[in-house]
């Protein structure tokens, strides 16, 4: 594809705690539709996005089980995103600030994830067509 | 590609971290090459208060014995040729002296800022 996109996206974020990693997803959802190449770098809390011990619960206040609330999981949505991604003729690099994987104990991620540095964040803007970053408010 | 990093965000999990997290990844960048300049602005013009102290923590007999020494941290991204500039009127509006500020910070006042962002190729906000 001549016109290939390259775009980085860096994510703060922790799961759960902010409309931010929903956007995010969003973002990388289109990105991968057009079959771009997608970087990632997920530091601080949002090394806990592709966390792959997150589990789906049901939920009695709105009175379904597990399967009827099909719980929001993002390490689930990450994969889907990286599958799609492919599908479309991009990919998906997922770099987790591996000091802050061991600060949180998130070691175990999803298979396509891998640990970096903010030297992986530098290098893969480099050679991005644009970089976004979504930080922490 | 020179990159100007705007930190408004201040003081996000300073203690947790012992150090403000996207100061902290400017020198790690700044350590693989990144040609990298520094814009602070809102709160986080206090980032460059010599006299600050968060010294004192403590948890039963858990001492934190190093706690962030933010604009010590700035002032060594200085050294290392990043370019620290903060809002003036984000300065006056908190009622901060430029005699309280370490070296090296220059200030940009407010109508500037639109030209500064324009002269870099990528900007990130955080």
């Amino acid at each position: 594809m001549a016109d290939k996109k390259t775009i980085t996206i860096a994510i703060m974020d922790a799961p759960y705690e902010s409309g931010r990693s929903t956007t995010t997803l969003r973002l990388i959802d289109l990105a991968a539709k057009r079959g771009y190449n997608i970087n990632v770098f997920a530091y601080e809390g949002a090394v806990l996005q592709p966390f792959s011990a997150q589990k789906p619960h049901p939920n009695t206040v709105h009175g379904r089980s597990v399967e009827e609330e099909n719980h929001f999981i993002p390490k689930d949505a990450i994969a889907s995103l990286m599958q799609a991604a492919e599908k479309n003729g991009g990919k998906i690099d997922w770099v987790n600030c591996g000091l802050c994987v061991d600060e949180r104990g998130a070691v175990d991620a999803i298979p396509g994830v891998r640990r970096g540095s903010p030297a992986d964040f530098w290098t893969m803007a480099e050679a991005s067509d644009n970089t976004l970053v979504i930080a922490t408010r | 590609m020179k990159t100007l990093s705007i930190i408004e965000s201040a003081y996000r999990a300073t203690i947790e971290e012992q150090d403000d997290t996207i100061v902290w990844i400017h020198g790690a960048m700044k350590g693989a090459g990144a040609d990298l300049a520094v814009l602070l602005r809102g709160n986080a013009v206090n980032y460059l208060v010599q006299r600050q102290d968060a010294g004192g923590l403590a948890f039963g007999d858990w001492r934190q014995t190093q706690p962030p020494a933010i604009a010590s941290d700035l002032a060594a991204l200085a050294a290392k040729g990043i370019d620290i500039r903060y809002v003036a009127e984000d300065l006056a509006e908190r009622g901060i002296e430029r005699n309280e500020l370490i070296n090296g910070a220059q200030p940009v006042s407010r109508t500037a800022v639109g030209e500064l962002v324009g002269s870099y190729q990528r900007v990130w906000y955080w």
